[in-house]
């Protein structure tokens, strides 16, 4: 959009959100017809929660390359997003959104963005695929393979879900929303370095110098990045209840890292 | 005493002052260097000294003259004592980032002999300082020559005691400590202990205490990460030591909350000794309530029984005996919540504000935009909002009270939120231990302020 269409959107956003709206609960008792009164009401609420969506996407997605994104900041606006999304499955027009063809570029991009941003190599061993891929496999019924093309299928164990994300699946497991929640997450993920536990007691006797496994490795991944991606790589989530048969995808993963350190 | 909101020009009566600009440090022109804003200002204990850290990672020290009977009206100026630098950017090669060289605090340690010391942190390193003056050098030593030549020791034919001769006086600091390596993220807060021999480091997930003698381990007292970092959802904002008891400190939230935790409980103080947090307003929540309440800065009072947070919109003082709720509430700029959508657009809504007490802890300060920071009295509940601008710089000029138009018409001398400039912003303000004093950081200026002696 343009400039002043922007500027426009965000001073109805002012006099929108002065007020503090509650968030809108349709119960399921209210027909159709109510609710697309109730829309028909309030039809810039929605369009004005999606900006402030959007906006918070691409904020998320603007790291600074030199310097470390502010964390805070990160998650204050992650907290929102995720916010809004509540209130979205709530409304029930989280399903309205995704079947238009216009809300849903900006969450390809995003998705799309993060995949290129990954070299073939890892992206065939399926390396770093963030876990929650492997919620498609929790939900019932709809899910569909179509998930496995735009992302790599992961071999690791599931990982229990917070409650947040049960309760995205048990709604409407779309297969758009699973997108969205991995672009979030992998956007979430990107801008901090993760440890799984697992590989830290690997390196436990190791020397505890100032580049601990969060550094080592995040750093290592980020040496393989492709110059145009501005967003931080992802470094793939192993977080499971079962440690042991981590072992050996850890290895794997170590003698990868250990591969690209004496490469550099 | 408080700053209260007088008159105009002629003052109130009785108890009332006003505050009168006193000094203004820093280049006037328009084109502000980045490394020259200001990114700390902090009293020492006596407040003889002021020290400020910059983005470009140096230290200023200012010193205030001795009391001077010709000029009675002039309280004792602050004038540069020492100039650092502290830290320098550096390359995090294994993640291809920077890591800044922008100072996020400085504090002071009490003064124990002659030389000063001070703790200045960046995102990732902190260094204790030794500053110390030099006003005699020795002259006539034995084994060397005025210029420092050794002597040959042949010719050494008497004994002589060296004297000392006064010279100018010279300002040396010299890095004692360097307290590296022990945080991943981001340091926002450090605070030394009421032993003076500790002191803390936070940064967004972590709290570690450190010996100020020992640099090559700390403690790890309180680590909020959770195991699957998708989960974070809450990061520490800043921490403090209580002023008295050397085992209780207290760190704030980004959800805003205040946690306290006592040192003698267990190693680890993830779990808290008591949990601030104001029950929110049902009717006021919007998708911006957490933003705004994600609390920026933590100062106890110096009684010690007290505690002070700045979150987006207000400051609130806490007594440490009551948990559910603060005290005290102070709006500084309300008039700004119709307005968070656009300061989220434009990031101001991440802008993190500080906030400080009086020396008698009667009335508290904190600063806004357009380069206003505002004063509040505890006692009698009045505020004043006063700006720190060139155009009121001339020496002992009154600072007139400063308000914001909030809808209708705008009175004169009034500013509407509009033709707010949100780029002046006042993040950094400290008030002196004992006097009326406070100096108050705007971008790359420092500005001090006195109260007017009636």
């Amino acid at each position: 959009m343009g400039e002043e269409e922007g500027l426009h959107q965000t001073q109805l956003l002012d006099t929108m959100f002065v007020r503090g709206l509650k968030r809108k609960c349709f119960d399921g008792e209210e027909d159709i017809e109510g609710t697309l009164a109730g829309f028909k009401a309030i039809p810039s609420y929605n369009l004005q929660r999606q900006s402030l969506l959007d906006m918070s996407l691409v904020k998320l997605q603007l790291c600074h390359m030199l310097v470390e994104p502010n964390l805070c900041r990160s998650v204050l606006i992650a907290n929102t997003v995720r916010q809004i999304q509540e209130e979205m499955t709530q409304d029930g027009t989280w399903q309205m959104i995704n079947t238009q063809s216009a809300g849903q570029t900006s969450l390809d991009r995003l998705v799309s963005t993060d995949i290129l941003c990954r070299s073939s190599k890892e992206q065939a061993e399926g390396k770093l695929v963030p876990v929650y891929s492997t919620f498609t496999k929790d939900c019932e019924g709809t899910q569909s393979q179509d998930n496995s093309e735009i992302m790599s299928t992961v071999t690791s164990p599931q990982a229990p879900r917070n409650l947040q994300s049960n309760m995205w699946e048990m709604e409407n497991p779309q297969e758009n929303r699973g997108n969205f929640q991995k672009s979030l997450d992998q956007i979430f993920e990107t801008l901090e370095n993760k440890s799984p536990n697992t590989v830290e007691d690997l390196f436990s006797e190791v020397d505890n110098s100032y580049y601990d496994l969060d550094t080592v490795l995040t750093g290592m991944m980020s040496n393989t990045k492709m110059g145009h991606c501005d967003v931080l790589e992802t470094f793939p989530s192993q977080t499971t209840a079962n440690s042991n048969s981590n072992c050996k995808s850890d290895l794997n993963e170590l003698d990868h890292i250990v591969e690209i350190l004496v490469e550099s | 005493m408080a700053g209260v909101a007088g008159g105009g020009g002629g003052g109130g009566g009785g108890n009332d002052f006003q505050w009168c600009f006193s000094q203004v440090k820093g280049a006037i022109d328009e084109d502000v260097a980045e490394a020259d804003i200001i990114s700390t200002v902090e009293f020492n204990y006596s407040g003889d000294l002021l020290a400020t850290g910059d983005k470009g990672g140096r230290v200023v020290i200012f010193q205030r003259e001795q009391e001077n009977k010709s000029r009675p009206h002039s309280r004792g100026e602050y004038n540069v004592y020492s100039t650092f630098q502290s830290h320098e950017p550096e390359f995090d090669y294994l993640k291809s980032l920077e890591i800044e060289e922008k100072i996020n605090k400085i504090r002071w340690l009490p003064q124990q002999n002659a030389a000063h010391f001070l703790l200045s942190t960046n995102d990732k390193t902190i260094k204790l300082w030794k500053i110390s003056e030099r006003d005699k050098r020795a002259e006539g030593y034995n084994l060397k020559d005025e210029d420092g030549r050794l002597r040959d020791p042949f010719r050494i034919t008497a004994l002589r005691v060296p004297i000392l001769k006064p010279m100018d006086l010279m300002v040396e600091a010299s890095p004692r400590r360097i307290f590296a390596n022990a945080h991943t993220y981001h340091i926002n807060s450090i605070s030394v202990n009421s032993d003076h021999e500790t002191y803390l480091s936070a940064d967004d997930l972590r709290i570690n205490l450190w010996h100020l003698e020992i640099t090559d381990r700390s403690f790890n007292i309180v680590d909020i990460k959770p195991a699957n970092m998708e989960e974070l959802t809450e990061v520490i904002t800043a921490a403090e030591f209580h002023p008295h008891h050397c085992n209780v400190f207290v760190y704030s939230s980004s959800k805003g909350t205040i946690r306290l935790c006592d040192m003698r409980s267990s190693a680890l103080c993830d779990r808290h000794s008591k949990f601030f947090e104001e029950p929110e307003d049902p009717s006021s929540r919007s998708f911006f309530s957490e933003i705004i309440s994600s609390i920026s800065d933590v100062k106890f009072s110096h009684s010690g029984r007290y505690m002070m947070t700045r979150d987006y919109l207000s400051v609130k003082v806490w007594d440490l005996n009551m948990e559910n709720r603060p005290v005290e509430t102070y709006q500084v700029h309300e008039y700004l919540r119709s307005k968070l959508c656009s300061l989220y657009e434009n990031d101001c809504i991440f802008d993190k504000f500080e906030c400080c007490w009086n020396g008698s802890d009667s009335a508290i300060m904190t600063g806004s935009y357009n380069n206003f920071f505002r004063l509040f009295d505890r006692n009698t509940r009045r505020d004043i909002t006063l700006e720190a601008s060139r155009e009121s710089s001339k020496p002992r000029a009154i600072l007139k009270p400063r308000k914001v138009c909030t809808g209708g018409k705008r009175k004169k001398d009034e500013i509407s939120v509009d033709s707010l400039d949100f780029n002046k912003k006042i993040l950094h303000t400290a008030w002196h231990p004992t006097d009326n004093i406070i100096a108050v950081a705007a971008t790359n200026n420092l500005y001090i302020f006195q109260d007017k002696i009636n």
